[in-house]
């Protein structure tokens, strides 16, 4: 009677309870009456197995083609020599070789360093100060936050073209403050080391999206921490660091990685204003650049996957290492209310 | 089943958080009012900021409504002496702007229609049906977020020239098919948020899964959907290396390197009234798009809760 019941997969609830507590737990031969219950539950999880992977499929689909592919066949390219015709030619690792001695790999490196020290740090700080500001009490603050925001929606290229505009060595709004200081001529962009600034005054315009990271982030730190701050008679600098600051450590972690990862990248502002030269004397000749125009220009197609793994390798290195050091100063324990 | 005493509660509920709102106004975190001098210097502050973040939207303006020959003019006036408009109209005939319009346009739409689709599909994999396994799975996920894109590159440019689609809209709009980290993200952490009862009962109630994510949830998240359209249209309309690989032809260029194109081919000769007139032309659109949708702006970083 049991046994028919069960096969059924109807057994009463009281049943299967007591069924499963007196079952050993390492029976590899179940019992006849725990069997249809752990079936059932397998059928159900099953079923939600079988409809979760139908609705992530798409993911998996892209994470295959999209991503798994070209990343194993990025690493297997950067062993041959490839012109994009034609089949790859096996020449081993010769091409980390010729990078590791290429002058103008490390002249890009050097450039796309020189960048980010500069640029990755001052974006932060530009980012917390907007966010400071977007998260003032103060009646209009809405018109402040869009104003913000707004530049970060002006496209790289475009912002480019304002700026070569702005500092055009002729007539630019630039120059012309700077002939007033009887500073003659500059051409900030005909210099190797003023091309590379005038590019990391041009992306600190894109701040906003940064901001609005680090203003969700202060939103949720809780009201009370300052009120028990000031009654202890702390004042608002002291606020700042002794409370936003830590509390804001994880959200200024995550700006950090991927204003590291966005820096290392740097292509845009550079090839429309040098017009894909990289000149003056290869001053913003940025890694990504080196990489395109080794792809593109050269068709070196094993050459510039060589450079892409070594792209990935120091960005993770990097990530990795501002992780470890950040492990003491960030501040993961209060929960926002 | 509100009646009029509960509808009143909700109001003078309402009305009081306005009236803590305006109590929270011009006071510093802690709770303590500012000063009229901290006040002051804080507005001081914020206006200059603002001034100088609109100086570049100012500036693109200025410039593309002057002559060229006012551009070259020392000290630079503020405003137009005579506002050109029709460098608008000679920007737009000086390239094939419409038609770098039209396929910007195409492949901005189609990106935003299959990014919203497809991460919402996926999101919904990950958030509304517990199978097992699936937290382990969605660890991949977060860590392709920080897969650098330089590192596919070339093997998908091989791929797709290997398909013959090179100089063609598509390498640029079928991967919005197929999902992305960050939007799947995204639209988890705001799925998470909606009751489970109410897609269970919705289950009980014989529904499917399909019937359940149109019909229960959809409703429920359009202002993700909404953030996660607007931030892949800003990032299709405005890319400018994925044009720049795949689209050589004309015909078939968009905005970002149409406008380098015409730059590059003028050189130091181009006209930059017309170049700041199509430029702004490019903006326009996601400044519209902006200020309709500015909440969704904001509330899309809000949601992931970067923790």
């Amino acid at each position: 009677m049991q046994n028919e019941s069960a096969e059924a997969g109807d057994i009463p609830p009281g049943n299967v309870a007591t069924s499963i507590l007196t079952a050993p737990p390492n029976d590899s031969s179940d019992p006849p009456r725990t069997r249809p219950r752990s079936r059932r539950m397998t059928k159900a999880k099953r079923r939600n197995l079988r409809l979760g992977l139908m609705f992530i499929s798409p993911w998996i689909v892209g994470l295959v083609v999209f991503i798994g592919y070209p990343v194993v066949y990025s690493i297997s390219l950067s062993f041959t020599r490839y012109s994009g015709m034609g089949a790859p030619t096996w020449v081993g690792a010769q091409n980390y070789i010729t990078a590791l001695t290429d002058p103008l790999v490390s002249k890009a490196a050097s450039n796309t360093l020189f960048y980010a020290m500069i640029a990755v740090p001052l974006a932060l700080v530009i980012a917390l100060v907007l966010a400071i500001a977007m998260n003032q009490n103060v009646r209009e603050v809405a018109l402040y936050r869009t104003i913000f925001y707004a530049p970060s929606l002006i496209p790289a290229f475009a912002m480019s073209f304002i700026f070569i505009v702005f500092l055009n060595p002729q007539f630019g709004v630039f120059n012309q403050i700077m002939n007033v200081f009887n500073e003659g001529n500059v051409n900030l962009l005909g210099d190797p080391t003023g091309v590379k600034i005038a590019i990391v005054l041009i992306t600190q315009f894109g701040a906003g999206n940064a901001a609005l990271i680090f203003l969700a982030g202060l939103r949720n730190v809780p009201k009370t921490l300052y009120e028990a701050a000031r009654v202890d008679g702390a004042g608002p600098l002291r606020q700042f660091f002794s409370i936003t600051l830590p509390l804001l450590s994880p959200v200024i972690l995550f700006n950090l990685i991927t204003g590291v990862s966005g820096a290392l990248q740097v292509f845009t502002e550079a090839y429309v204003i040098t017009n894909g030269t990289g000149d003056p004397d290869a001053g913003a000749l940025f890694y990504m650049m080196y990489l395109y125009r080794n792809a593109f220009g050269f068709a070196e197609l094993g050459y510039a996957s060589a450079l892409a793994v070594l792209l990935f390798l120091v960005g993770l290195g990097l990530a990795l290492a501002i992780f470890r050091f950040s492990r003491r100063l960030v501040n993961y324990d209060v929960e926002a209310s | 089943m509100s009646t009029p005493l509960d509808q009143l509660s909700k109001d003078s509920a309402k009305a009081l958080e306005k009236a803590e709102h305006r109590h929270e106004l011009d006071r510093r975190p802690d709770g303590t009012p500012r000063s009229w001098w901290s006040r002051i210097t804080a507005r001081a502050v914020m206006i200059a900021l603002s001034l100088l973040f609109l100086l570049p939207i100012y500036w693109m303006v200025v410039s593309a409504l002057k002559t060229n020959e006012e551009l070259a003019q020392f000290p630079p006036t503020l405003f137009p002496r005579s506002w050109e408009f029709g460098n608008f109209a000679d920007a737009v005939t000086a390239m094939p702007f419409l038609q770098f319009f039209a396929n910007s346009a195409i492949i901005t739409v189609s990106v935003v229609v299959l990014s919203v689709l497809s991460n919402f599909v996926v999101a919904y994999g990950f958030a509304c049906i517990d199978w097992p396994g699936r937290n382990k799975i969605f660890y991949l996920v977060i860590a392709t977020l920080f897969l650098p894109f330089p590192v596919t590159l070339i093997p998908m440019f091989d791929l797709w020239a290997r398909l013959g689609l090179v100089n063609t809209l598509f390498p640029l709009i079928i991967p919005a098919a197929f999902a992305s980290a960050f939007y799947t993200f995204l639209l988890r952490q705001f799925l998470l948020q909606i009751p489970k009862d109410m897609i269970n009962a919705a289950r009980v109630d014989g529904a499917g899964e399909w019937t359940i994510l149109w019909r229960v949830v959809f409703p429920s998240c359009r202002p993700a959907l909404g953030t996660v359209a607007i931030f892949a249209a800003v990032a299709a309309w405005n890319d400018f290396m994925g044009p720049l690989i795949y689209l050589q032809d004309e015909s078939v260029q968009t905005l970002s390197i149409g406008l380098q194109s015409f730059r590059s081919a003028h050189d130091q000769d181009v006209a930059f009234n017309q170049l700041m007139a199509a430029s702004f032309l490019v903006i326009l659109p996601l400044l519209i798009l902006f200020f309709v949708f500015q909440r969704y702006f904001i509330r899309g970083i809000t949601i992931g809760g970067f923790k």
